[in-house]
């Protein structure tokens, strides 16, 4: 098992023609990702350099091809578009890569897609190593193992994943949540699918300032997950307050989105919270021992 | 009656280029906050008039005379007010009466002497390079209205205070009870029984309520249709003659959303950017990307998560961070040599710590871009420790060596050395 993504799930590219999109559906089909096609309107009935069929529309790549899941690498202004036409396709797994979309093109795509999960946007994407790749990661420093891991900032996840692997934890599925305002997916819901996947036997969970997202996710893993070793890290902890956290948007979140306000949470939910990426290895093998 | 609010003129200022955001297009992936840009008051209460909330009659103004020639024109009690993002501005002297021609031109000239003085948020103050003339309002009450987005609901949401004309963290801590919310379902949009619901729950004076209803949901419609982050009259005040205006605009849009309304373009261009954002504009990284510390560590990672451990370890080995540095994901010599060169020659640092976990990002094109800067002769030379991990390890390895360095192997080792050798030079 893992989450989200298998060797089997079916994956199509939407932009697949594009530099960014040809350049990484190599990569992940070289990874092993299942990936059968992908979407360029306009270009339908080509073949890429490797021989995966476009498409000119995601209906007819569903159609034709059973794909579940898509990875999306469109520009800013057309990413609420391509989130619309996988939706209506029946795409039930959507990763969108593309950062710079507008805050309200998000709002309204997760508000209006119930039954779509989205991963993103501004994210890296998602892996389930040994099995399947979705997205920008490289491949080559993850590892089959036991470990969730969860992320809101790419090269951190990279970071922190390397040193998992050096240190003999492999991982289950590493899931970039992304690091807009706005995301499809949160930690919570990350960890209401991982409480669920017998592979996975600890997590690993990076936040960074501003937003509830770690206060949240703290909260469900004393509820819901007081037995699974847990490990977090707060990046950002040496940042000044930010800006962005005057006004209305410090309001809505009260004392929420400081480190101190995280590092608390994790801490009162009995997760201990790892000073540098470097104590994580160390802190998971403490929480292992403990259980065992 | 004043005539209304003029259009608006623009001061001379740098165009809105590419390169005042994130340049670094699809590659990119993380960064600390979404860019936003915040309107000056005029250009808020443009948007509100468009949108049909009412504003006090006035004239933006770019210098005393113009103030002068205005109430000149219009007779009457005015108030001038200095047109910066930053708040404060009664407190700081810069919001001042005047009910002649005479006397408006004193105040405005004594607005514009001195600028904006700095606080915590902003540490460098502001100028002040113009001035909005309005009629003054006799208030029987203030209250606080806000369209916001709320992370966690993932919804726009209202934020409704009986208390306005102060600071809505001040009202949080000392009335939260006062504080009304409504969070919006997208699909639905707004409907009145929003604005009355929020009218009774935030216990708004009886003589906001009729029309409250109407200016929310004009609020949230100019929220919407603009993509704005946040919406916000602080205070909406009701006057002894019943009307209800609002005093003050604060408008917050979405820099990734300004390709829908190019006309805001020439808005940007009369923003002030302070140094940090000129200095990461000027390297070609997104504005936010770059911010200066007092401390004497320089540092740059790609990626904002990484860039902020790397200032984590830094100070976890005791040492003083002189700048966060984010130099984007996929970055090329060229743009690796700008950040070398934007904090040798701009932060207080007298060690240089890079960190670099390639994913999209190549090896090879960071040692290149680091070995071309070190050439440079403009530039300071201040001893450099670097860890370049990742895609292209190898040849990135191989071009340093070839330059005399050597990595470090990990982020702990490179934070204690930089932090042992800023020691070292401090002396």
């Amino acid at each position: 098992m893992s989450i989200f993504l298998d060797k089997n799930s079916r994956v199509i590219v939407q932009g697949i023609t594009g530099a960014e999109g040809s350049y990484h559906t190599d990569r992940m089909v070289k990874y092993g990702t299942n990936l059968v096609g992908g979407v360029t309107p306009g270009k339908g009935g080509q073949t890429t350099p490797r021989g995966l069929p476009v498409f000119d529309t995601v209906k007819e790549a569903v159609e034709a091809t059973g794909a579940t899941h898509t990875c999306i690498f469109v520009p800013p202004p057309f990413a609420a578009d391509a989130l619309y036409e996988a939706y209506e396709a029946g795409i039930t797994f959507a990763v969108c890569i593309t950062e710079g979309v507008p805050v309200h093109d998000t709002l309204k795509v997760v508000g209006t897609t119930a039954g779509m999960r989205i991963i993103g946007p501004n994210c890296p994407g998602l892996i389930s190593p040994g099995k399947a790749l979705v997205g920008i990661m490289p491949g080559h420093i993850f590892k089959e193992g036991r470990v969730g891991v969860m992320s809101r900032s790419g090269t951190l996840t990279y970071e922190v994943v390397d040193l998992l692997t050096r240190e003999g934890f492999g991982q289950s599925t590493c899931v970039g949540v992304g690091g807009d305002p706005i995301i499809g997916t949160t930690f919570v819901e990350c960890l209401r699918e991982f409480k669920n996947d017998p592979q996975t036997g600890a997590l690993v969970l990076c936040g960074e300032i501003g937003g509830s997202d770690e206060e949240d996710a703290a909260a469900f893993i004393a509820e819901h997950l007081p037995e699974m070793p847990v490990v977090a890290f707060v990046g950002g902890r040496n940042a000044p307050p930010g800006k962005s956290l005057g006004h209305a948007g410090a309001i809505i979140s009260g004392n929420f989105g400081t480190p101190q306000s995280k590092i608390a949470a994790f801490q009162a939910a009995g997760v201990p919270v790892a000073d540098r990426p470097s104590d994580i290895p160390r802190l998971l093998a403490e929480r292992l021992a403990v259980r065992a | 009656m004043p005539p209304a609010t003029s259009a608006v003129e623009t001061p001379q200022r740098a165009p809105f280029t590419k390169s005042d955001r994130d340049s670094k297009g699809l590659s990119a992936r993380v960064r600390t906050c979404r860019p936003a840009m915040n309107l000056m008051e005029y250009q808020g209460k443009e948007l509100f008039k468009r949108a049909g909330i009412a504003v006090p009659c006035g004239e933006h103004a770019l210098n005393p005379d113009a103030v002068a020639r205005f109430i000149e024109k219009n007779p009457g009690e005015w108030v001038v007010k200095a047109q910066v993002l930053m708040g404060g501005r009664g407190k700081a002297g810069k919001i001042k009466m005047a009910s002649d021609a005479v006397q408006g031109r004193r105040v405005a000239e004594e607005i514009l002497a001195t600028p904006m003085p700095p606080n915590r948020q902003n540490p460098q103050g502001e100028l002040i390079k113009s001035l909005l003339v309005e009629e003054r309002l006799d208030i029987a009450k203030e209250a606080y209205c806000a369209v916001a987005i709320d992370r966690a609901a993932r919804k726009p949401v209202f934020i409704v205070s009986r208390y306005g004309g102060m600071d809505i963290e001040e009202v949080s801590e000392h009335h939260p009870e006062s504080i009304a919310k409504f969070p919006v379902d997208t699909a639905i949009g707004y409907s009145p029984f929003i604005g009355r619901e929020l009218a009774f729950a935030a216990q708004l004076d009886p003589g906001f309520r009729k029309q409250f209803p109407a200016i929310a949901g004009a609020l949230y419609e100019l929220f919407f249709r603009y993509g704005a982050k946040l919406v916000e009259i602080n205070p909406l005040a009701l006057t002894t003659d019943g009307r209800v205006i609002a005093s003050d605009a604060k408008v917050e849009l979405d820099d990734d959303a300004l390709f829908k309304n190019p006309e805001f373009a020439q808005w940007h261009a009369v923003l002030p950017l302070d140094e940090d954002e000129t200095l990461a504009a000027r390297a070609g990284v997104g504005i936010r990307n770059f911010r200066q510390f007092p401390g004497d560590v320089g540092t740059m990672a790609n990626g904002a998560g990484l860039a902020m451990a790397t200032m984590d370890a830094v100070s976890n080995a005791g040492g003083l961070i002189a700048n966060f540095l984010d130099v984007g994901g996929g970055a090329n010599a060229q743009r690796v040599r700008n950040c070398y060169e934007l904090v040798v020659n701009n932060t207080g640092a007298t060690v240089f710590f890079i960190n670099i976990f390639g994913g999209i990002t190549r090896g090879d094109e960071v040692a290149r871009g680091v070995v071309e800067a070190m050439r440079e002769t403009r530039s300071r030379k201040i001893p450099l420790v670097i860890r370049l991990t990742g895609t292209n390890e190898e040849e990135g390895r191989r071009i340093l060596a070839d330059a005399g360095m050597t990595p470090v192997e990990t982020m702990d080792e490179g934070a204690s050395e930089a932090v042992r050798l800023a020691a070292e030079m401090r002396g």
